[in-house]
């Protein structure tokens, strides 16, 4: 039985925002079941009663005084913008037609 | 002895020194770029008088009398994926093609303050997520050992263009390998600092809680002095690590193991999969161990094993989260705006487009263990697997200061071999994982050639989080002893380009 069928595949693409071809779906089917498959094993691990670590060190907050600091000026902040307009980023509609 | 043959610590003695310029350094090393990198191909991107004009700016600021330190213009080579204001910054992506940075990572920063002279950026598996260079975007680089082989990966552009003379330091990540393993493969050195311990601000995230700066070298000696270059807290990371940066250089300058005890992992010193040739050459390095007066012990960490699963479950699913800031808004590449396309459809097209299968496929394993249904049982449990990993490594140096096995289960492997394998390419990591998972420091050094293939074979040695100087000490004492039994350093038997 298969870890992972090709529709789920293409349900995580769209989760992802990466339009995949009808080919790319079927090849990553493929793959992602056999590597589905081996990183299972970590369920052979015995760990019910072991806490998770999301991180290798342990982490606290970390604050800064509240202080006005230089940033980037909008020239620097938009260089790398695919389309600008009066200063802004320039974006496809957000919206339905309808909307 | 020509420029490029140098140590960097010999190279920054004799700049100090008057003796030769920056300027002249950088020359000499520009020009053995332009007659290996046809071959090579380390480099994404090289600008003779960019890289030309830092140098003269240091020699200027040596003249003026200011305090640089030991490797002031000294030449590097800077990973791809370290932002850069006066160079692009790609990540070996198409999604970033072209992108200038508006600021400079600390890393970047602080190379920068020391004098080190950049050279050019290097190639990279795309958005460091490989162990063969061979999911660039742009390009394959060649190992200089056998050009026919990969160079090891992520950072296979800063381990080959180290190794090929094109320059003494290079800087490298390791997320899961990816300095330790390019090192291994190609007879250089290659450190995995603690977790913490350098600056990921400006650094293109893989996986956050893994992604660590370290350093290349062709010897234990300069591998410290660039990392301690580097290091240090830094307020804009909030993960860096507010303590003093442990005294690498001391230690790789003292080299001495007398007494102390070091533990063999069991798990990782044989078995299926491991290349006789560098389970040889591990053996020795062990017997060389006890030769020098450390003690050697057996240690077992029986779940270290299922370290690499766990990993392919936290990395992709932190690079999930973190790659989805390519959203062809703001910077980067757009396509497919063409006036009637919604933005969900144009970043959809352009995510496509822009990242390679590698990116697909651990985007797409991240948000499967990520999502409702599955999350407890491959994201939670490898969460788990992360914590019985990390007491492990704990009992472990209850009993020893620190840990060895061979870098890499094998030596570097033929380009194309494993390109379209995910799980072979995956097992590349096997020994180096561990010790990302739990923030660890080890460093990869070189401990001879293989009898099969007369290909480098890297010796691990890790440490406890804030130990890189065991490191370094017990990385230099192999080193030294090995050296003197080579009559040089292993990269003179590589054949010359």
């Amino acid at each position: 039985m298969s870890a992972i069928t090709r529709d789920e595949v293409a349900h995580l693409a769209r989760l992802s925002r990466l339009a995949l071809t009808d080919d790319e779906l079927d090849h990553y089917a493929t793959q992602l079941d056999a590597i589905i498959e081996s990183v299972a094993k970590v369920a052979e691990v015995a760990a019910e009663d072991v806490p998770p670590s999301s991180h290798a060190l342990p982490l606290t907050n970390v604050f800064r005084p509240d202080e006005v600091r230089q940033s980037l000026t909008p020239e620097q902040a938009l260089s790398g913008a695919p389309a600008v307009e009066d200063d802004r980023f320039r974006v496809p509609r957000i919206l339905g037609e309808e909307a | 002895m020509s420029l490029i043959r140098k140590t960097a610590a010999e190279l920054g003695a004799m700049i100090a020194a008057g003796e030769v310029s920056a300027a002249e350094v950088a020359e000499a090393h520009l020009d053995r770029m332009a007659e290996v990198e046809p071959k090579v191909k380390a480099f994404l991107h090289v600008d003779r008088e960019t890289t030309l004009e830092q140098a003269r700016a240091v020699d200027a600021r040596l003249k003026a009398g200011e305090k640089l330190g030991p490797l002031a213009g000294v030449p590097i080579a800077h990973k791809d994926i370290f932002t850069t204001r006066d160079m692009p910054t790609t990540a070996a992506s198409k999604i970033l093609q072209g992108w200038r940075p508006p600021y400079d990572a600390t890393v970047t920063r602080r190379l920068r303050e020391a004098g080190l002279v950049i050279l050019g950026k290097t190639n990279l598996d795309e958005f460091a997520m490989g162990s063969s260079t061979e999911n660039s975007a742009y390009q394959l680089t060649h190992n200089p050992w056998d050009l026919t082989r990969v160079p090891g990966g992520s950072s296979g552009g800063s381990s080959a263009a180290v190794a090929a003379y094109e320059a003494p330091l290079s800087t490298g990540t390791d997320t899961g390998g990816s300095i330790r393993q390019p090192a291994a493969v190609t007879g250089i050195v290659g450190m995995k600092p603690t977790y913490g311990g350098s600056s990921r601000y400006g650094l293109i995230a893989f996986a956050s809680s893994l992604d660590t700066p370290g350093p290349f070298a062709r010897n234990v000696l300069d591998a410290a002095l660039l990392q301690e270059a580097f290091s240090g807290h830094d307020p804009m990371d909030s993960t860096s690590i507010d303590a003093p940066v442990p005294s690498v250089v001391e230690a790789a300058r003292n080299g001495d193991v007398a007494g102390m005890r070091i533990g063999v992992v069991r798990e990782f010193a044989g078995g299926d999969g491991v290349q006789p040739g560098v389970l040889a050459r591990f053996n020795e390095a062990v017997q060389l161990l006890e030769s020098l007066g450390a003690k050697v012990v057996e240690v077992s960490c029986p779940s270290f094993a299922s370290a690499l699963p766990a990993y392919y479950l936290i990395a992709p699913s932190e690079c999930s989260s973190n790659l989805a800031r390519f959203d062809a808004m703001r910077y980067g590449l757009r396509v497919g705006d063409d006036g009637t396309r919604s933005a969900e459809e144009v970043m959809a097209l352009t995510r496509a487009a822009g990242f390679g299968p590698e990116v697909k496929r651990r985007i797409m394993l991240g948000t499967y263990a990520l999502s409702s249904g599955y999350y407890d049982a491959y994201y939670g449990q490898a969460q788990k697997v992360r914590t019985v990993i990390a007491r492990e490594f704990e009992a472990a140096y209850q009993q020893v200061d620190v840990l060895i096995s061979p870098t890499t289960p094998t030596t570097a492997f033929p380009i194309g071999e494993r390109a379209d394998d995910p799980m072979a390419m995956y097992l590349a990591d096997l020994y180096t994982i561990p010790s990302n998972l739990t923030g660890n420091a080890a460093i990869s050094v070189p401990c001879g050639l293989a009898d099969e293939d007369g290909l480098p074979v890297g010796l691990q040695i890790m440490a406890p989080v804030l130990g890189d100087d065991r490191c370094y000490r017990v990385g230099a004492a192999v080193e030294k002893a090995l050296e003197s039994r080579w009559g040089g350093p292993l990269l003179k038997e590589a054949p010359s380009l």
